[in-house]
């Protein structure tokens, strides 16, 4: 399926959970956050979040900043 | 003297001082500023991960842990009501339902100039949903009481613009401010050196923020321990109560029995 993922289109064919997204794009370590069309999906949801075609996703972390 | 501890949010802070965690050179010697600082606050910002490149890059809180310190999410770089809104829910997300932020809309980039009309509407929308706002704002004494009404846990006027280093550019509206607040009010921008924190603390101020004055010192752990005495300074000399000012000089040693008389 099409993908926007960080603002950039994505092909995605690793199977239709958040999840096997994440792991696909090796985000699976350390603090992120998740959103998906502008609302959060929480951590405990990503192995049962289905992703439809043209999903917009936003993986953010933490970085410096003042 | 026993000083009350900075309450923000139901939490004590015995520091005054809050540092930020950009422009450093690397997660070391922010580490190392932070603990030379004293302070038990740290801003970080919340970004996109970088996708296919360096995927497990070391990431900053791993370095400048949440267990040991207050991690301040900022919302730096939105430009409307609705982006901050979301990057404090992001954030949130991100810190395991952690709920203090520190909000900041900006109106201009060569400013950076907060954005006060759309810094409203965020904060009732982040008050309403829950967070714990910590604002930063423009000096104006009308906006920082309405930040403060809406519910905000601190309001954060700007000493100067961002970055700019140029230290309190105007005490007398920092001072309005103070007179009519019932929040910490903390200064947030425009420190330059050492002298510039201690003047906000003379003034009243509750606690400071600053990421380049310490950052972009040539040596800025070195940098980050003149703030904390600084602010520690500043702060005592607030509770000491300064002297009036006088145009004309008053002896210090006593004018009787002088050998002259």
């Amino acid at each position: 399926m099409e993908l926007v993922v960080n603002g950039k289109q994505h092909q995605f064919e690793g199977g239709t959970s958040l999840a096997s997204l994440l792991q696909q794009l090796a985000v699976t370590e350390g603090r992120f956050a998740v959103e998906v069309n502008g609302e959060i999906v929480p951590k405990s949801q990503h192995q049962d979040y289905v992703l439809r075609d043209n999903d917009a996703v936003e993986i953010v972390r933490a970085i410096g900043g003042g | 003297m026993q000083d009350q501890a900075l309450r923000i949010a139901g939490v004590d802070y015995r520091s005054r001082l809050i540092i930020g965690s950009g422009k450093y050179k690397s997660f070391e010697e922010n580490l190392a500023a932070l603990e030379a600082s004293g302070a038990e606050m740290i801003t970080v910002a919340i970004r996109r991960v970088n996708l296919g490149q360096n995927a497990d890059e070391p990431n900053l809180l791993d370095v400048i842990s949440p267990n040991s310190y207050t991690i301040l999410p900022n919302t730096a770089g939105c430009y409307t009501a609705e982006d901050a809104v979301r990057t404090c829910r992001l954030a949130r997300e991100l810190l395991d339902g952690h709920k203090l932020v520190k909000l900041e809309v900006l109106g201009d980039q060569k400013t950076l100039y907060p954005n006060v009309t759309e810094t409203v509407v965020a904060a009732e929308q982040l008050v309403a949903d829950g967070f714990d706002v910590m604002v930063y704002t423009s000096d104006d004494p009308l906006i920082a009481k309405r930040l403060e009404e809406i519910g905000c846990v601190a309001v954060m006027p700007l000493g100067a613009p961002i970055g700019s280093g140029l230290g309190i550019r105007n005490p007398y509206n920092i001072r309005l401010i103070l007179e009519n607040a019932s929040v910490p009010i903390i200064v947030d921008a425009g420190v330059g050196t050492a002298s510039d924190a201690s003047i906000a603390m003379e003034l009243g101020c509750h606690g400071v923020l600053m990421n380049t004055a310490i950052a972009e010192a040539k040596q800025p752990v070195l940098m980050a321990s003149a703030m904390k005495k600084a602010v520690e300074s500043g702060r005592e000399a607030f509770l000491a109560g300064r002297m009036p000012r006088r145009l004309y000089a008053s002896a210090s040693s006593p004018l009787d029995g002088t050998i002259n008389n």
